[in-house]
């Protein structure tokens, strides 16, 4: 049954792609609704609170009611709004968003596809992302939405450059654009691109936050002072398409930042052969969160929350033990590590939240023109200077190793 | 709105409130915008009016105290403390000394609570959204002692005239000794937060700068008067309770900018608990009542009496404060509108009364 | 305006014809009956529990007051003290000039208006009281000025002395109708800007409200 359906996908690409892209979207769009979930968590146990504990056990259920509460709520368009750019505004944004998941490669062995200007296609498409906010902030035709409009795409105009000519550096030490190439160029240097531009990375890591609208760069939405910015006059189902766009952005850039600077599906330290039980990790930590959410359930007061943590627990144990099987755990092995560097930085956006004041309109720019492009400009002219130059001495040498050619 | 309206006009005019996250209430701002750049501003206040003055002529004296705690709301202490004392000056009442002591213990906590709440506030408009949870988990504990003692945790009416209703209840010097040794590591916490913060400093420093010489003609006090570098406070300047037997420092800033008028607000708590401190080992049995009458009859004369609240001298400080907006905020941007009205500390009950 | 500072004296005016307006209810009767037994009443009640305190306003000397003086003969009326604090009453058209000259050097630098507010006496024929409490730094000391005015009487505004005074007479402005001369935006500050009324004139009735702004702004029979 499985083979056959695996020869029929294999005989037909194109519904091959589909089904890939359905998983991707079905994937995302709940690892979106409890992002938020885990962002409320979070950021509760940074300020010491508890975040939501009422809809289900640990409100774990908080994304659902959420989402069912957004599609309920009545669409409300203003009304001397221009009404069908206001309609359409929130579809850009979210499109833009998703569209970009065509070509992160979250595992060696699973990515929608793989074309040769895979980079170059991402900031293309994201970039589009902008006239959402941009043409929602203007239809709106209100002072506030305008205003956190303009923030936004003097934001992006801003950061975008600095992003770019960070990537470039990269491209410069990966000699492609495919998103899969760049990872397997990482795992024949055996080394992270974060060791050999780091600078690039951390200028990368920066403007990602900014072009996310991310707290300490979260001007275009400061609700301090534009309410709530570019969708203040947006209401119900279109608020959550912007939601749902800003938190799929997160894991957008997310995704970039592992694939171009942690070596994307890659295990850490897959060249040291010292260290290959690390291999058992999916299986391990599977485990190590059975004991957690036994742990946490075993106490709880409520029966039925009692039983849905134990049992979580049950399922989770059978999950590892599945995924101990040896076939399956090569098969799981890039995804696991890719996801794993993933939350790992989904939870440093969320530890910025809590941490930093809002930069003012006027410092961001300084910070984005007098810092950052400067920077990623000197980091981009050095690198290729270092590359011409080891490279017409031949990648025989230490040096030209350690960077990578 | 009309149409043809959306991007033909250089001059953007926009309200900011009544119903706004970061004006602390009803206040309503005309803002007269270039861009981002704030070419005027107009306060547009009197959404919370209700009249006080009008229902005091109504009431007896004693009547009316409850009132005042409805003014300065987050700080009803000391708005309570005003005008008994007033009211006290006028019958020339003497207060005995366990009374003093109390009313200024209540007074220093209610004016932690008060910055506690300004701090928090002030730091989630500027977008540092976890200071205020830690400072709420604080003031909750001051808001505990004043329900011990008075039965209430906001509007505490907390004093009579004359003295006070209630003597201390067992364990309140313990349980105030105890949050000041709790308190004062959690300022260092916040300070960790804050003052080194490079975005918090760009944030505020050189924002709303008031020169001391526009502070005094603006006529503002308090921490507002203090962080333009101008040394005055109504607990030094003219003690009244027993403020001149208590050691403490009247800090002050140097710029004037909403930077210094921040720290000048945490140091300022620091005071607070060492005025706490001493007062509590001061603190003696002994009567809690002055001489007073059952009916409060004071002799027709008229007496001015103040009092260094928390936000400035009262009377009314945020209303008088607030004026100060306009000079603070020409020429700055939005964001740093939000920054100066945090920094000005005012409370809509106590513009509008 | 005042809350604290100003309870105590628009109370200390008010609170003898208060007390007896319940049984008296007509707003404009009681005020005479009461006043004229308000001293000997006040007088003899407080005196027995407190005997030290004095009870009467005390004429006030100081070298101030003899500059005052001497710089506006005539000008300066009734200097008192009463609790420690200085009053003096200005004519009114004196007043911009005294407060220049309270505010420079030799006048003892009474750089900061603490308090502008009025009290409204209905029966007098200047009805109003204009309170100016000043507070000089280098003196660490308080002063207070009062301005007679009748109703409709133009005052000089003080603004040019003191900024502060900007919001201050529009407060009165607004609750007391007094009418300020040179100030530069006198417009009503907490009331809306078409109400009919002044709210703090002894002769308006709590109760009384603009029914009209109040039926056409909010849309309601009255605000009760």
């Amino acid at each position: 049954m499985a083979e056959h359906a695996l020869q029929f996908l294999q005989a037909n690409p194109l519904t091959y792609a589909v089904v890939k892209i359905l998983i991707v979207f079905a994937v995302l769009s709940g690892l979106v609704a409890y992002l938020v979930y885990m962002e409320r968590k979070v950021l509760a146990f940074m300020q010491a609170r508890l975040g939501p504990m009422r809809v289900g056990p640990w409100g774990l259920l908080q994304p659902v009611a959420d989402g069912i509460k957004l599609l309920l709520k009545e669409d409300i368009i203003p009304e001397g709004a221009d009404r069908w750019v206001f309609l359409i505004a929130p579809a850009i944004s979210v499109a833009a968003a998703f569209t970009c998941f065509a070509v992160v490669p979250f595992a060696g062995n699973f990515f929608v596809t793989d074309v040769n200007i895979g980079l170059l296609f991402i900031l293309a498409v994201s970039s589009l992302g902008i006239y959402g906010i941009i043409l929602g902030g203007w239809a709106s035709n209100s002072h506030y939405p305008l205003l956190g409009a303009l923030r936004s795409s003097a934001q992006l105009v801003s950061y975008e450059v600095a992003a770019g000519m960070a990537i470039v550096g990269v491209l410069l030490v990966s000699n492609s654009l495919s998103m899969v190439e760049i990872v397997k160029r990482q795992q024949e240097m055996g080394l992270w691109n974060v060791l050999v531009q780091p600078v690039a990375c951390i200028i990368y890591v920066i403007a990602a936050v900014a072009e996310t609208n991310r707290n300490p760069f979260d001007l275009p939405e400061a609700e301090s002072e534009l309410t709530a910015g570019f969708h203040t006059e947006y209401s119900g189902f279109r608020f959550a398409l912007y939601f749902l766009a800003e938190y799929t952005n997160m894991v957008l850039v997310s995704c970039i930042a592992v694939t171009l600077f942690f070596g994307g599906w890659l295990r850490p330290f897959q060249s040291v052969r010292a260290l290959d039980f690390l291999n058992y990790m999916p299986p391990v930590g599977l485990l190590g969160g059975a004991v957690f959410v036994f742990l946490l359930g075993r106490h709880n007061r409520v029966p039925m929350e009692r039983v849905f943590f134990i049992g979580l627990a049950v399922v989770l144990v059978l999950l590892a033990g599945l995924v101990a099987i040896p076939v399956v755990l090569n098969a799981v092995q890039g995804i696991f590590w890719f996801t794993v560097k993933v939350l790992a930085f989904l939870y440093a956006f969320i530890w910025y939240r809590a941490t930093f004041p809002r930069y003012r309109y006027d410092q961001l720019m300084n910070v984005g023109w007098r810092v950052m492009i400067p920077l990623a400009l000197a980091n981009l002219i050095v690198t290729a200077v270092l590359r011409y130059f080891l490279s017409s001495h031949g990648s025989a040498s230490p040096a030209a190793r350690l960077i990578g050619f | 709105m009309p149409e043809a309206t959306y991007l033909d006009a250089n001059e953007l005019v926009i309200n900011m409130g009544p119903q706004h996250p970061a004006t602390h209430g009803v206040l309503r701002i005309k803002l007269r915008l270039d861009g981002e750049k704030v070419l005027g501003s107009e306060a547009v206040i009197g959404y919370l009016h209700r009249g006080v003055e009008k229902i005091a002529e109504n009431r007896t004296y004693t009547q009316f105290a409850p009132y005042t705690d409805r003014m300065d709301y987050v700080a009803a202490v000391t708005n309570g403390m005003a005008y008994v004392e007033a009211v006290e000056k006028l019958m020339g009442v003497e207060v005995p000394p366990r009374a003093q002591y109390t009313r200024m213990i209540l007074a220093e906590l209610q004016r932690i609570a008060s910055h506690l709440l300004w701090l928090g506030t002030h730091a989630l408009d500027l977008g540092a959204m976890t200071p205020v949870f830690y400072t709420f988990r604080e003031r909750e504990e001051i808001l505990k002692i004043f329900e011990n003692y008075c039965g209430a945790r906001l509007t505490t009416h907390a004093f009579r005239i004359g003295g006070l209703q209630y003597d201390l209840y067992d364990g309140f010097e313990r349980e105030v000794a105890n949050f000041c040794d709790y308190f004062t590591p959690k300022i260092d916490e916040y300070e960790a937060l804050l003052t080194k913060n490079r975005i918090w400093i760009n944030r505020t420093r050189n924002v709303g700068v008031l020169t001391p010489e526009d502070a005094v003609a603006l006529g503002v006090t308090g921490p507002v008067l203090r962080g333009s570098g101008v040394k005055w406070d109504v607990r030094k300047a003219q003690p009244y309770e027993a403020y001149d037997k208590v050691e403490f420092e009247v800090p002050i800033g140097e710029k004037g900018d909403t930077y210094d008028r921040y720290l000048v607000r945490v140091q300022e708590m620091r005071q607070s608990v060492r005025i706490v401190r001493q007062s509590v080992e001061r603190i003696a049995p002994g009567p809690i009542m002055g001489k007073v009458g059952k009916v409060i009859k004071p002799p027709v004369g008229e007496v001015y009496h103040s009092i260094e609240a928390p936000k400035g001298e009262l009377g009314p400080p945020s209303f008088v404060n607030l004026q100060a907006l306009d000079t603070m905020v020409r020429g700055h941007l939005v964001a740093d509108v939000v920054a100066v009205v945090g920094t000005l500390d005012i409370v809509l009950g106590e513009v509008d009364r | 305006m005042a809350d604290e500072p100003k309870a105590p004296p628009a109370g200390g005016s008010s609170e003898p014809p208060a007390q007896p307006a319940p049984p008296a209810g007509g707003p404009g009767a009681t005020p005479p009956k009461t006043a004229p037994p308000k001293p000997s009443a006040a007088a003899a009640k407080p005196a027995p529990p407190a005997a030290k305190p004095v009870l009467k306003p005390e004429p006030w000397s100081s070298p101030l007051l003899d500059e005052m003086q001497k710089r506006f003969p005539g000008a300066i009326l009734d200097p008192v003290i009463f609790r420690h604090q200085p009053s003096v009453t200005v004519a009114k058209e004196s007043l911009l000039q005294l407060c220049e000259f309270l505010r420079s050097d030799e006048g003892g630098e009474y750089t900061l208006l603490t308090d502008h507010t009025a009290v409204d006496y209905p029966k007098r024929d200047k009805r109003f009281d204009l309170v100016y409490h000043l507070y000089s730094f280098k003196r660490n000391d308080r002063l207070r000025l009062k301005v007679l005015a009748a109703d409709g009487e133009k005052v000089p505004s003080v603004v040019s002395v003191w900024p502060t005074a900007n919001w201050l007479e529009r407060e009165v402005y607004d609750m007391f109708g007094v009418q300020y001369e040179g100030h530069p935006d006198l417009k009503r500050i907490l009331l809306p800007d078409g109400w009919i009324g002044h709210p703090l004139r002894k002769d308006d009735d709590i109760l009384k409200q603009d029914d009209a702004w109040v039926q056409a702004n909010v849309g309601i029979k009255s605000g009760q």
